[in-house]
């Protein structure tokens, strides 16, 4: 089951540049929240400072509260790392590890973690992850071949597949289709679509009919201008973001005219 | 007159005569020309480049091949007197030079290869530019101009501080030739890390890896055939050295396995040796058995040997490169 993520008073910081300031945002658990707005505006920002992946850019940090059902991530005694097994994420950019057949990617999570695991529970964890990302019937003849002979939307869903394996409780994507082409993004929203019965996603996604055909609830990120922090501006279930939003700027950005 | 040049569009725009830029013929015949001229002289520079490398493995195998043989690999230089041939039927041999070399290379290797790899590591994984790095990489790139002589003053003086004067075993040059190969091995395994996309780290770290896994599982393995190919080019570099190796492991006769005591013989060092001799000295009644010439000769011989040793490893290198090699769609 997905758990549920509450950011309070978020400030975003590279070194003494605040990127994001004051974002309180409610994800609820089992739907998926998209992330939209212009380019520049801190969106990806956010996401990744909900698996404390942000910190890991030298002098960047977070102040304020992340509540992965209620639990701080910023507590002084939250290990990041567990952190990241709690939240997995998609990257823009398909990134299976090279040197990795599909298997051993898919396996990665665990294997990497020097967790042992035995042969037949670990075909069952490939079938069963790459099922959950449907990509079992593509690869099943040939899960010993590399990772990265595969199509870039097959290498997405093998990256979606390595995400889940590990059984996390919130799946954080990043312009995960922005690589791909439509029938490989197809693939992704549809598997997307499946995948909130068991997680909570967050998707950052510069594509708005994307976000209106996948997302339950739509936050739509600002920034007054360049150089100026980025802000929430509006949140909202999908249907009133895009068919009714009660907020100026939102409007003027989905109706397309900035942005 | 002026004001019909510089006309204007509508909108305020420049109008340009894009006719002017166009090429034209005799340009096109220029840039044939050139690209003619270009091509033959990469060519020449291909082919003078080729020259000596050439003459120096046909002049080495020609010479070398006339002593090579199985009893020059199994003998030493004990027993050997003048151009005399020993009771074994040969005229001595680098068995005791063969071992030496490796040892010695080996022991630098051990020395050189972890050190250079953490060094890489730290300078790659956590020093973020800070000050700490800029002057290891300062240090490391004076390191890799340093004379080899001067790292074989370094060893010497080091081990008779610490161990008394005039200590000398195949140890020291071991010290010695890691000086030497460590520049090399930081840099090519700094670059080799380098170039893993940081995608890669990410994706490890986003799946709750930690760090030092990340690095041994992930980054290291997929940078490992360039780190390979980059060790072996230090060995490359530091097996032929001789001066260094002169002044700390020394020259014997006979052969020593022991790395940590007693003077050790390297191949190049044997190469040196017996060129210094010149001719070896045959009685006056000798018969043709006895060959005033044969130091040279064996002089040609221990190169060629050396020239094979770097070959395999050279050889080892690649397969073991081509097996860790980056899996790819065949």
């Amino acid at each position: 089951m997905g758990q549920r993520i509450d950011v309070n008073h978020e400030n975003i910081y590279y070194g003494d540049f605040l990127a994001v300031e004051d974002v309180n945002i409610n994800i609820e658990a089992n739907k998926v929240t998209a992330f939209i707005g212009p380019s520049g505006c801190g969106k990806s920002t956010v996401l990744r400072t909900l698996d404390r992946m942000h910190e890991l850019i030298p002098g960047a940090h977070v102040e304020g509260e992340v509540l992965l059902e209620g639990k701080n991530l910023y507590d002084k005694d939250v290990d990041p790392v567990s952190v990241r097994r709690d939240v997995g994420m998609v990257f823009q950019r398909p990134n299976p590890f090279p040197t990795m057949s599909i298997r051993e990617n898919v396996l990665a999570g665990v294997r990497l973690n020097n967790k042992h695991i035995s042969k037949s529970d670990a075909d069952d964890l490939v079938e069963w992850a790459l099922r959950g990302a449907n990509l079992w019937n593509e690869v099943k003849d040939r899960l010993d071949n590399p990772g990265i002979g595969l199509s870039g939307g097959q290498q997405q869903r093998l990256c979606i597949a390595r995400a889940v394996a590990v059984h996390p409780q919130v799946v954080l994507m990043d312009e995960p289709c922005s690589a791909l082409d439509p029938i490989s993004t197809l693939a992704v929203e549809d598997l997307i679509n499946e995948l909130k019965s068991d997680y909570t996603i967050v998707i950052v996604t510069h594509n708005m009919q994307q976000a209106a055909r996948i997302a339950d609830y739509t936050a739509f990120f600002n920034l007054k201008a360049v150089g100026q922090p980025g802000h929430l501006e509006y949140f909202a279930d999908t249907t009133t973001m895009f068919n009714n939003p009660q907020n100026a700027e939102a409007e003027r950005y989905i109706s397309g005219r900035f942005g | 007159m002026a004001e019909a040049a510089k006309k204007k569009n509508l909108d305020g725009a420049p109008v340009i005569d894009f006719d002017k830029f166009r090429p034209t013929r005799s340009s096109e015949n220029a840039r044939k020309r050139k690209d003619y001229f270009m091509t033959g002289l990469i060519g020449l520079s291909f082919v003078i480049a080729c020259i000596p490398l050439i003459s120096v493995l046909w002049t080495t195998l020609v010479n070398g091949f006339k002593r090579l043989n199985l009893n020059f690999l199994s003998y030493n230089m004990t027993g050997v007197v003048g151009g005399n041939p020993t009771p074994s039927g040969g005229y001595g041999g680098v068995l005791h030079a063969i071992i030496g070399t490796l040892e010695i290379t080996g022991g630098a290797m051990l020395i050189s290869i972890p050190i250079g790899i953490m060094c890489a590591v730290y300078l790659v994984e956590y020093a973020h530019g800070g000050k700490l790095a800029m002057t290891i990489s300062l240090l490391v790139d004076v390191m890799s101009g340093i004379p080899s002589i001067v790292a074989g003053l370094f060893a010497f003086s080091m081990f008779t501080i610490v161990f008394g004067p005039g200590t000398i075993n195949g140890f020291e040059g071991s010290v010695a030739l890691s000086l030497l190969m460590l520049p090399t091995v930081v840099k090519s395994c700094e670059e080799m890390l380098k170039i893993v996309p940081n995608d890669l780290r990410e994706a490890s770290l986003a799946l709750g890896v930690t760090k030092q896994r990340t690095i041994t599982k992930i980054v290291l393995r997929t940078a490992l055939p360039g780190i390979v190919s980059g060790c072996i080019l230090a060995i490359a570099r530091v097996i032929g050295e001789t001066a260094p190796l002169l002044m700390t492991a020394g020259y014997i006769a006979s052969t020593n396995v022991n790395l940590f005591s007693g003077q050790m013989t390297t191949l190049p060092v044997y190469v040196y040796q017996e060129y210094s001799k010149l001719n070896a000295n045959c009685p006056v009644n000798a018969d043709a058995s006895c060959v005033p010439t044969i130091p040279m000769e064996r002089s040609w011989a221990a190169a060629l040997v050396l020239i094979i040793i770097v070959l395999l490893l050279n050889l080892i290198g690649r397969v073991v490169a081509k097996v860790f090699a980056v899996k790819t769609e065949r």
